[in-house]
């Protein structure tokens, strides 16, 4: 089993139970990487950033440094940064807003700085109302303190932050549904082309989308060079990453392991991680990269967890949110309160996402409540493959943004893996975990 | 005449400075509203709509669209208890069921005291505490049926009215400071910046 011998990079702060004040973060090398920042030409500090090779930690897993290097050219006029956090069972940013405000917002001036972009927005989720009173007051403190506004520390550079509440939708993580919230609309995703956010974002202007765990990660890179965070982890995932494990574990968590040197099974096991399963059971399945990623069953536990060993086993890191089924679970319980969620979630603009869900959550609660007929089986398959058609992963995209296709991956994971389940279901007329 | 207290709508006008057109500050301003109403009123829709030079439709239209905003009355304490996944293995639906009892009012609705709303909330991302319960959207983190009786008892006693303030996320968010400079002067700022860039450019690829 892998031993913890990997440097904490956005946790390191979280042993001091006041790790949320800027005199904890002053002491422990707060603005440090910022001051070196602001010495170096911006473009030097995208390119170390590029070196890092540090993917984007939302869910998508895009490469920063060349999310920002491909716009080099023509300036950018906003960076936003996504705190909307609300993948079930993704708590992740959570932690860091609640815990660690300042290293946020470190690691947003240091970006703004490389983009050199003045106007930034951080829109944290309006469900974590004591994460948005830190973030707001991790803000103030760095106007006082001299990191922002006009001129900071000396360099002919200002920055202004704001920081926006959202209010509980999760579409809202969706970046150009977070762009329509930002601009006072409903969350209604753009369609791409042409509205790429780099393109036209945030009033039609050019506008850099970031996520909370990767912002954070800027300081630490900053201040070891990228080299060195691209020393650790494996192939194309460098650097530690944050994963939430969460379900039938002993001890369920946000861990900081360097990508790729564990594997699922360390992650679940290992007595300083998930501590093992509850009442010892056998693991069933396992939700490798949050509900929108398809399943992985007991066979795959040994997988490095990284981003393309998941992708070439049908499935993703997503969000970094890794939820754990044993014996006892019901998979289809599971698999209909997922459907429900995006049922729930759905914001209405394409067909196959409003529709589907609907239709897939009615479907899903009759076989698991008793009123399932065998038909029902495959009529799920059916509408998963109406609204992600082939079933593949990555999926075939039929509507505007990616939680429409997001829809079967849990629903069609639990019939290919567990069709037993649903015919029991059905010949019993209920739920046999019940 | 504002419907808006004094302290509101000063909040309300800094938070429009914010931002380049006053429709950006829909929610956050939507969020005051509903901090000195309780839930979204007709007046507090209407000076919200006044604010943002837009209509009582297009705000109510807005406002529908997000889970945290009331359209009618609710309960003095908003209690969401999760069902989603990780809290659903966790006993999500069962500490539900328990609370609706504790609380005496069916999920969604609102006690006959006017004190406590239920609801069956999304993932609230505090799974490592499941299942997990806020009221007014603060974490009380109570995973048991007897955790959470106890926190109601206290609520009733307003016991810890500190650590669950009455509606408004953004009761104690205040911003404190701000960019002093004018739009102009930063633009001014950001094109030296990219000329210098352009100037040196040729020379790094050398």
């Amino acid at each position: 089993m892998a031993t913890l011998s990997a440097p904490r990079i956005v946790l390191s702060r979280l042993d001091h139970a006041d790790s949320h004040t800027l005199s904890r973060f002053l002491a422990t090398g707060g603005y440090e990487g910022l001051r070196k920042a602001l010495t170096m030409f911006p473009e030097a500090v995208a390119s170390e950033v590029d070196q890092a090779s540090l993917l984007g930690r939302g869910g998508a897993g895009f490469p920063a440094g060349r999310k920002w290097s491909m716009l080099r050219k023509a300036p950018i006029s906003y960076l936003v940064v996504n705190g909307d956090e609300s993948e079930p069972a993704t708590f992740k940013d959570h932690l860091l807003v609640e815990r660690d405000p300042h290293q946020l917002v470190e690691g947003v001036i240091i970006a703004a700085y490389a983009l050199q972009v003045s106007a930034v927005y951080i829109f944290v989720r309006g469900e974590f109302a004591l994460g948005l009173e830190r973030v707001q007051q991790a803000v103030n403190d760095a106007y006082e303190h001299g990191a922002l506004g006009k001129k900071i520390f000396g360099s002919e550079f200002s920055i202004d932050i704001v920081v926006h509440p959202g209010a509980g939708a999760y579409i809202c993580g969706e970046e150009t549904a977070l762009i329509e919230a930002l601009e006072g609309k409903r969350g209604f995703p753009r369609i791409k082309p042409p509205f790429f956010p780099a393109v036209a974002g945030l009033y039609g202007e050019p506008t850099i989308v970031n996520n909370v765990e990767t912002m954070s990660n800027l300081p630490w890179i900053i201040n070891h060079g990228g080299a060195a965070f691209a020393a650790l982890g494996g192939g194309r995932s460098t650097g530690t990453r944050l994963f939430a494990l969460a379900g039938r574990v002993n001890n369920p968590g946000v861990f900081e392991i360097e990508m790729v040197k564990y594997t699922f099974r360390d992650l679940i096991y290992d007595p300083q991680l998930g501590g093992g399963v509850i009442d010892d059971k056998k693991v069933k399945a396992i939700i490798p990269g949050g509900v929108s990623a398809p399943w992985f069953g007991p066979d795959l536990l040994d997988l490095p967890i990284g981003q393309d060993e998941v992708a070439e086993k049908g499935s993703m890191l997503g969000s970094g949110s890794i939820v754990v089924f044993d014996e006892t679970s019901c998979v289809v319980r599971a698999a209909w309160r997922i459907a429900k969620f995006f049922a729930r979630e759905s914001c209405g603009q394409c067909t196959p996402c409003r529709e589907g869900s609907g239709w897939i959550e009615r479907a899903m609660y009759r076989i698991e409540h008793g009123g399932g007929r065998m038909e029902d089986i495959d009529l799920l398959v059916d509408l998963c493959d109406n609204i992600a058609p082939g079933l593949t992963w990555p999926p075939q995209q039929t509507t505007i943004c990616v939680l429409g296709p997001s829809i079967p991956s849990s629903v069609h994971s639990a019939i290919k893996m567990f069709r037993d389940d649903f015919v029991e279901h059905v010949t019993t007329g209920g739920c046999p975990y019940d | 005449m504002s419907h808006f207290r004094i302290d509101i709508r000063q909040r309300a006008e800094e938070v429009l400075a914010l931002y380049p057109r006053p429709r950006s500050a829909m929610l956050p301003l939507l969020h005051l509203a509903q901090e000195q109403d309780g839930y979204l009123s007709d007046e507090g829709i209407a000076e919200v709509a006044e604010l943002t030079a837009t209509t009582p439709a297009d705000v109510r239209g807005t406002a529908l669209f997000y889970d945290m905003f009331h359209l009618e009355p609710v309960g003095r304490y908003v209690v969401s208890v999760c069902t989603n996944i990780a809290c659903l293995i966790a006993g999500g639906d069962e500490l539900l069921e328990h609370a609706s009892e504790t609380l005496g009012c069916p999920v969604g609705s609102t006690s006959s005291d006017g004190l406590f709303t239920l609801e069956e909330a999304e993932c609230l991302a505090d799974c490592d505490f499941a299942p997990c319960v806020q009221v007014n959207h603060r974490y009380v983190r109570t995973t048991t049926s007897d955790a959470f009786d106890a926190v109601v008892a206290s609520l009733r006693a307003g016991k810890i009215d500190h650590d669950v303030p009455y509606h408004g996320t953004l009761i104690r968010v205040r911003r404190a400071g701000g960019l002093h400079a004018t739009r102009s002067d930063v633009a001014a700022e950001r094109a030296a910046a990219l000329a210098a860039r352009e100037e040196r450019t040729p020379k790094e690829t050398t």
